[in-house]
């Protein structure tokens, strides 16, 4: 295609807002992005046990999670091979089998075909059972608990699909001891659906520093978890970091030594948070204070792990609709209060009653109309702020913008979506190349 | 029962429904500082969430205590979304929405005595109605279970859980009340 983005001059960085609205351009992301990139799935602790199983999507691909006979976890496409039908309409669950309600073809935890009615009257040897299992992923990861997938047999390994990136995973889905406790998802998904480009989402969680602005009301409401701030407890110095490989992340860095009053708002999570954030110091010394805040890891994949603890999973349902699908971590080793006080907080900030995250959906989805009509959608978007000027940050991967008011992990976001609208396959979207 | 307990019974239903209905109205003439008056302090204003589960699991197709929720709301975390509103730079709620809460189904449910200080399980259905900006609209459906505590001539609501029908939610963000 011809490319979006036009670059001309030291502040001059455009994007065509057509690609916000054009279903053209919509179809081509499902099969250019979403069916090669690695995406979240779920989380380990919703399918503990053999026989557990939870419904997700990839792009707008209705997908079972499940854990197989041997423990490990499986993802596949929730639709019979025989006529279609979803053979699971669970959200989540136990069970041994898939059973198809149309005509009845069942299938395994590893998704094999197990059962079809009249198998011996109607079908002779040349029906071969094994093709017929449900359609698996091309690979399957997991890391720090999240289970993520690709449609792609050529996507580079998981990890080096993150990148630079991986870091600040492996810290932020850890506990805040730092040590190798669990992290759970809290039992639930909050599911909604919002009238806005899968786009603006990623960008939003990539860390668009200068959206500041839509959450005015929060700071001024003071809905932050300790007593009289805004809608967190104060940041260390902020870091935006993007890496080539089309994540955007935000860091923030505090003086390890010095003492921090979090969570002030609850004693037991206060003295649960002093407890864990001293171990934190003795196991990682001055990088303790060195700690990921947020990000995008591409294409839509969001999160957030410090205030509030999260992962939002935007899954693209048309040029203008964004089905989110969010949950909250917690420590698995936290006391029930902690634990309770926490996801209190966290779906009072995010999801769609979450009061901070209640202004992005309102911007998101009218910036997504803005860029329908037949001006709005020839025109271009500026993401030229604080072009060009970065650095390395010791403790923290990638190049950091010297700027924290900077459009650099938009541009990178784009700068990657780009290339995989137009490489032809992962050969020529390994890093190294596309660099 | 007697008949003048039929006639107690009848007084305080409607009673009940006067008090739900002008709470209504509140909501609807936005007068959200005199809403959030007819709850207790120690309120919890919960949303569970619905999932879509198996017959054998379905008593758990509302979300329970720990789990998530879309509201779970005490007295702080529900004055800061009156505050919210208030700013005038809510943007969710800037301008603010057209909305209409229309209740029914109410009944009263268990054993209850009328006295200073008494607990009485109420349950109610509501269609609540959103009209936003241009043509943006929401119908949300459910049912909410309410313990209104008396007090004086009149009740606070000391628990509000409101079970929402939908699983996936259509509407963009929930930044009305229920």
């Amino acid at each position: 295609m011809k490319s979006a983005i036009t670059v001309g001059g030291a502040t001059n960085w455009f994007v065509d807002r057509n690609i916000f609205s054009s279903p053209d351009v919509y179809k081509q992301e499902l099969e250019r992005i979403f069916r090669r990139a690695w995406l979240y799935v779920g989380h380990e602790s919703q399918i503990p046990k053999v026989g557990d199983f939870f419904l997700t999507k990839m792009g707008e691909d209705s997908m079972i999670l499940a854990r197989d006979q041997e423990g490990r976890p499986r993802v596949m496409l929730n639709s019979c091979r025989h006529r279609g039908m979803k053979v699971c309409r669970y959200d989540e669950g136990n069970t041994k089998l898939f059973y198809c309600p149309y005509h009845a073809w069942s299938y395994g935890l590893d998704g094999r075909l197990v059962g079809l009615p009249a198998q011996k009257e109607s079908y002779d040897e040349s029906f071969d059972k094994s093709k017929w299992g449900l359609v698996q992923v091309a690979q399957v990861a997991t890391f720090k608990g999240t289970i993520w997938a690709t449609w792609d047999q050529n996507a580079p390994p998981f990890e080096e699909y993150l990148g630079g990136a991986a870091d600040a995973l492996r810290v932020g889905l850890g506990p805040w001891d730092a040590g190798d406790g669990e992290v759970e998802v809290i039992s639930g998904v909050q599911k909604w659906i919002v009238p806005a480009n899968w786009k603006i989402v990623a960008e939003n969680c990539a860390g668009d520093t200068l959206h500041d602005v839509s959450h005015r009301s929060v700071d001024l409401a003071r809905i932050g978890p300790g007593e009289g701030v805004g809608r967190r407890d104060p940041f260390g110095k902020l870091y935006l970091t993007h890496h080539g490989e089309g994540h955007g992340l935000l860091y923030e860095k505090f003086d390890h030594t010095a003492p921090r009053e979090h969570y002030s708002a609850s004693p037991e999570t206060a003295t649960y948070f002093q407890m864990t954030w001293k171990k934190r110091v003795e196991r990682l010394g001055e990088r303790a204070g060195n700690a990921p805040v947020l990000g995008n890891i591409f294409p839509s994949s969001g999160f957030h792990v410090g205030q509030p603890r999260t992962i939002v999973a935007a899954h693209p349902r048309g040029p203008n609709e964004t089905e989110l699908w969010r949950v909250f971590l917690v420590d698995k080793a936290a006391p029930p209060e902690v634990k309770d006080f926490l996801r209190r907080y966290y779906i009072s900030y995010a999801g769609p009653a979450g009061m901070t995250e209640q202004d992005d959906m309102e911007n998101w989805a009218y910036a997504t109309e803005g860029c329908g009509g037949a001006i709005g959608s020839s025109l271009q978007f500026h993401y030229g702020a604080a072009m060009g000027q970065s650095h390395q940050e010791p403790f923290i991967p990638g190049s950091v913008s010297d700027q924290f008011w900077s459009e650099q992990n938009a541009r990178q976001l784009y700068t990657r979506w780009q290339q995989f609208m137009d490489a032809e396959s992962w050969d020529q979207l390994r890093f190294e190349d596309a660099r | 029962m007697s008949t003048h307990d039929k006639l107690a019974h009848l007084l305080l239903m409607r009673e009940i429904e006067d008090f739900l209905y002008r709470e209504a109205d509140l909501l609807d003439e936005r007068e959200f500082n005199t809403w959030l008056e007819l709850f207790t302090d120690d309120i919890r204003y919960w949303m569970p969430i619905r999932r879509n589960l198996s017959f054998k699991n379905r008593d758990r197709d509302i979300s329970g205590d720990g789990e998530t929720a879309w509201f779970d709301d005490n007295r702080r975390t529900l004055q800061s979304r009156v505050n919210q509103i208030m700013t005038g730079v809510h943007w969710a709620e800037e301008p603010l929405s057209r909305v209409s809460h229309l209740i029914s189904n109410i009944r009263i449910e268990g054993e209850y005595r009328d006295i200073e200080g008494a607990e009485i399980l109420v349950k109610s259905h509501f269609l609540v109605h959103r009209n936003r900006l241009e043509t943006e609209t929401a119908f949300l459906a459910g049912r909410r279970h309410d313990t209104l505590r008396r007090v004086g001539d009149s009740f606070r609501i000391c628990k509000r859980k409101i079970i929402i029908d939908q699983t996936t939610l259509t509407v963009k963000n929930l930044s009305f009340f229920f």
